[in-house]
Order: C-alpha cells, then structure tokens, then sequence
C-alpha cells in the first residue's frame, strides 16, 4: 500500500513518522539517539529502506548511522571527516582568517542510481562522498579548494554546506550552497566547480559582481526541469532558468522574502513553497501567524496557506532543511518548527494539520514516498 | 584490567551497561582499549587523528582530574589494582 516516511531530525534525537496515502493517522516512533542532534537524515532513492543520519553533540563530536529498515534500527558506520589536503583559513565572523575545522555533517543526499554512494555536506564547508554504503568518507576537494575559500564565512549556524541537488539524469552535474559563500555547480562529478552567483545582491556586499560571499539558505528543483532552480537566500527569494548562470528576483508579493526552506511541490515545476521570516534579526513569523506562502507561477502570485496552522501568538522559526514534498497523487508538504511541531499538508498546502505537536526543536523534514 | 565507568551516550553507544573493563595502566592504554573494543566510541573522547582529547570530555580517578596529565603517566594505584574506577565524564555544560 502507498503512503509516506518522514524522517524528524531534532535537537534532542531523531523520529519516524509513517501514514499510509490518506496522511490522516500517523504512527510516531522515536526518539532515535535521545539526547543527541540530529541534523539531517535521508533515505537512499534506490533502497528506500536504507537511511543515513547526522548524529552529533559538542561533548562527544560526529557519528553518522545507517538504518537498513526504514528507522527501526541503525547500526553506526564511518565517521572521518578528515579534509583531504590542509584546509587553510576562511574569514571568521570579523573577517579575519580562522583555520578550517570540521564541525559535523549538516546534510546527506544519497545517489539517485547507487545504494552506497552518498554525498555529505559538513562545516566547516565541504563536500565528502561514500561510494562504499558509509563505511568510508573521501571529500570532493575541488569545491573547497576552488580558490575562492579563503574568502567564505560563516553564517550564524556556522560555515556550513547545507543543501545539494543531484542533476536526476546527469551525474556529473551537482549543485550545492554554503552560507556564507553562496551556491556552485560542477558538471564534471567535483573535480572542478564554478560558483553560480550572479545576479544576487546582499546588503554587507557592496559589490554586485561579488563572485562569493552571499548567504544562500537553501536551494531546490524540480527534477522534470532541472535548469530552473529556486533559491532562498538570506533575504530574498531568487528563480535561475539556466542551471544558476544568472538569477533573478520572484520574491515580490511577500509579506517578508527573509526566510529559510523553499520546496518545490511534488508534480508542478512552478509551484514553490516558502516560509516567510519576518527578519534576520527577529527569526519569526510576521505577525504572529505561520503561513507557508505558495506560488503557482515560479515565484510572485504569492498566495498565503494558512488553514490548520496557528494564526496568532505563534513565534516559532522554519530552518532550511526542515520542508519536504512527498510524490503521492496529490502531492503534500511537510514542515517542521523549532517549537517542535510537524505540520502535513496532504492537499498541496490546501489545509494543514500537525502531526506531532511536542518534539524538540526540529532541524530536518526529509520526506520518502514509499510504494 | 582497569575499570571504567563512561558517560550515559557513550554507553549507549557502546552498547553496555555499567562499568566495562579493559586492558590498560595509562589513559592512553585505557582509550586505547576501549576504542578496539567499541570501534563506535572512535573519536567521540579523543580526536581520531591527532588524539587530542575532546574538549568537553574529561577524565577523572580517586578525586584527582587527570584531564590535563600526561596520558601517558601510569593511573593510580587504587586503579590500577580495580580498587577505583577510571571515570570518563561529559562537562557540565548547557541549560
């Protein structure tokens, strides 16, 4: 029968919610790792039932765990990180050099073709790999020694490699983002990257040919138009038609375009998903009220979705990894709070209900669609 | 054998319950040990490359803080003869 995993990583562990296609009753089963951050988990396309998750706390570093069952139970695999050459410095927050350290893994995407290969994005910034289930990790060193490292820096959560997209019929082509350097793009497997940056403009950067520099928060596509990428920066939502050679702005009509997540929906290339955040410097909704904005047109036409989410008092933030899409019939999005609630849109954002209400702060929605 | 009593993730992680015992008169012997018998605590005490001990993890016996001795000094002997435990703790830290 069809329905839906989502994968919770919290602050606190990790939980798996299930539901069959209607995504009216959920069994909810964790926590996984309590106690520990879990930044990130994700399922292998091929094997579904294989699962890799970021399990890390300050006092005892990085683990990273494999599931061959869906979530019931995980068995730890390779955990070096270790950079591949000296990493040297990046700009610390007041700009002067600060050594490259390996912080933790803030995202895994898992091959489209092969169950053992995975991608890891970490902090302090880079691209790691696996091609042997995680047993092993070797990074990718073309992106972090592209030349221009020694002029990233880090955002508020760290210098982190936060989001990557597989190109779903090319493998060569990869796209990632790091706050704060912004987005790159390879089309030769790693080997060689060029930042994707034009068009972006961010107060702090005076310069608008900046080639680095930009806090890109998040970055999604849909894979029947792999060209056109969508991007949730700092501030400002931004739209690219040519695989992020140039970008331009679709955040008009927003009540703010500071945020974090964007989503595209699960069958219609141009309708995108965001999360208004009133400031980079409040991290909350405007107005007191959670509402996921929904463009049907590739950004502008912005239309609020508000029905079933909390429309007054509500003072919670959306991270960047923290929305999903599912690919049932009628597809549904998901997102998580750092007040601990998932909410499931099983209509497209038509109406939204939470599934859990209680978790620890939320830092990752992955959603898989199970046949 | 010595005596060893790890923090509650790190028992978790080990697998066990209570105190475990392994081979070892020095901290270094001691972490040594515990890492070849529980490959999953690799890294989580000491940095697996330089083995710098992590910095909110901290090793305690018989009331002295041995954190910042030579871990390559012999343990004392209340430890070494399984009188006292080797205390591998998390700091306090956080709200």
């Amino acid at each position: 029968m069809a329905g839906v995993r989502v994968l919770v990583g919290t602050r606190k562990g990790a939980f798996v919610l299930t539901s069959d296609e209607g995504r009216r009753n959920w069994d909810v089963a964790g926590p996984h790792f309590g106690g520990w951050e879990l930044y990130h988990l994700k399922g292998s396309p091929v094997d579904p039932d294989r699962i890799w998750a970021s399990q890390s706390t300050g006092w005892f570093g990085q683990l990273v765990q494999r599931s061959e069952d869906g979530g019931r139970t995980w068995s730890p695999v390779g955990k070096d990180f270790s950079y591949a050459s000296v990493p040297g410095t990046h700009q610390w927050y007041d700009g002067t050099p600060h050594p490259w350290e390996f912080a933790r893994v803030w995202h895994f995407e898992p091959s489209l073709t092969d169950r053992d290969t995975v991608y890891a994005g970490v902090e302090d910034a880079a691209l790691f790999k696996t091609t042997d289930g995680g047993e092993s990790w070797h990074e990718v060193a073309g992106l972090r020694e592209h030349g221009s490292g020694p002029h990233w820096q880090p955002g508020a959560g760290g210098m982190c490699l936060h989001t990557l997209l597989l190109h779903p019929t090319d493998e060569q082509r990869i796209f990632a983002a790091i706050s704060a350097a912004g987005a790159f793009r390879t089309d030769d497997g790693g080997a060689t990257w060029l930042p994707i940056n034009k068009g972006l403009q961010s107060e702090g950067i005076p310069d608008p040919e900046a080639e680095v520099g930009h806090c890109v928060h998040n970055l999604t596509m849909h894979p029947d138009r792999p060209d056109t990428l969508f991007m949730q920066k700092h501030w400002d939502v931004m739209r690219s038609d040519d695989a992020g050679a140039s970008w331009y702005d679709v955040g008009e009509g927003l009540p703010s375009d500071f945020g974090f997540p964007i989503e595209v929906h699960g069958h219609e290339p141009d309708t995108v998903y965001v999360v208004p955040i009133l400031s980079d410097s409040e991290h909350y909704p405007p107005d007191g009220k959670l509402r996921v904005y929904r463009s049907r047109t590739g950004g502008g036409d912005w239309e609020p979705l508000t029905k079933g989410l909390p429309q007054e008092h509500c003072y919670v933030n959306v991270l960047r990894d923290a929305m999903s899409v599912d690919r049932l019939d009628e597809s549904g999005v998901y997102f998580g709070t750092t007040g601990g609630q998932v909410y499931c849109s099983p209509d497209g954002g038509d109406t939204w209900d939470a599934i859990v209400r209680d978790l620890p702060a939320v830092l990752s929605v992955e959603v898989q669609t199970l046949a | 054998m010595t005596r060893v009593v790890l923090p509650y993730h790190l028992r978790n992680l080990a697998k066990v319950d209570g105190e475990v015992r392994v081979e070892g008169g020095t901290v270094a012997e001691v972490l040594d040990a515990l890492e070849v018998a529980h490959p999953a605590l690799r890294g989580t005490m000491r940095d697996p490359v330089t083995g710098k001990r992590r910095s909110f993890v901290r090793f305690f016996a018989c009331q002295e803080d041995l954190s910042h001795a030579g871990h390559d000094e012999p343990l004392p002997a209340e430890v070494l003869e399984e009188k006292e435990p080797f205390l591998v703790v998390g700091a306090m830290a956080g709200g």
